[in-house]
């Protein structure tokens, strides 16, 4: 299953999507209690959404986002566009999901 | 044109051609754009710096930022941004007083409404900086919220 929950609802002309991302978000400045060490940063450092191919919107997050971050942002769509949404974190990770506006 | 100058240019067309495909190939690729140096940045005004260039901001009621007043889990911050200022290119959210005052950016297309949320980080009481960068000036709005640590919500 994709780490990507995506919502989107269109609306004379726009479209707003709303999508949620599993994902740790470790800042690299928490320790571990039992151990004392640090945990290594692990987060998400670029999102990218795409409709029809298109770019909408370029997101570069820090380690300061949520741990399973939430996202809304909106575009000028219509009913029967296919959007993308990929994720690359700062170890290199990656996914994507997509979904057909209805 | 001349055999050497013809054997230079062929090679370079090839470095260029070559070097174009294997950065659109990669998957790092994305990353490559991705603003180190503003998110290492310890101090707002040199996140801003980096950012921007300047670190001067005008305060514009253009710029909407909804956020809390009091945050009683400063790992949750849920917070909204929306302008309806033209032509915007970029969304910024700095937090004043995290170890790294630049939380996110969010580059926006000519097909994104300048209208975004998400939810962040706050390691203590800070002000919240939205700047909205449309026509090449920078706007900004700013809210101040309270993190209340511990569990009570008191």
């Amino acid at each position: 299953m994709s780490t990507i929950k995506i919502r989107a609802k269109e609306n004379s002309g726009s479209v707003t999507v709303k999508a949620l991302i599993k994902h740790p978000m470790e800042t690299g400045q928490r320790k571990n209690n039992k151990t004392g060490e640090l945990i290594p940063a692990h987060y998400i450092q670029e999102v990218v959404a795409t409709a029809n191919g298109e770019k909408v919107i370029t997101i570069y997050w820090g380690p300061a986002v949520s741990k399973n971050p939430y996202l809304t942002f909106s575009y000028a769509g219509s009913k029967g566009d296919k959007l993308e949404i990929l994720w690359v974190d700062n170890k290199g990770n990656k996914d994507s999901n997509n979904i057909t506006i209805k | 044109m001349n055999r050497r100058k013809f054997l230079y240019r062929t090679l370079l067309t090839t470095a260029v051609v070559a070097t174009s495909a294997g950065v659109l190939l990669t998957p790092k690729r994305v990353y490559a754009a991705w603003p180190k140096a503003a998110f290492d940045e310890k101090d707002l005004q040199g996140a801003l710096k980096s950012v921007y260039g300047e670190s001067k901001l005008f305060e514009s009621t253009k710029v909407k930022l909804k956020a809390p007043d009091i945050a009683e889990n400063g790992a949750i911050v849920p917070i909204n941004v929306k302008t309806n200022l033209k032509n915007v290119e970029s969304i910024m959210l700095f937090v004043e007083h995290n170890p790294q005052p630049l939380t996110s950016g969010y580059k926006l297309t000519s097909k994104a409404e300048p209208k975004i949320g998400t939810r962040i980080k706050m390691g203590k009481t800070s002000m919240v900086i939205a700047a909205v960068k449309s026509d090449g000036k920078i706007y900004s709005a700013s809210k101040e919220v309270k993190v209340t640590i511990g569990g009570c919500g008191g």
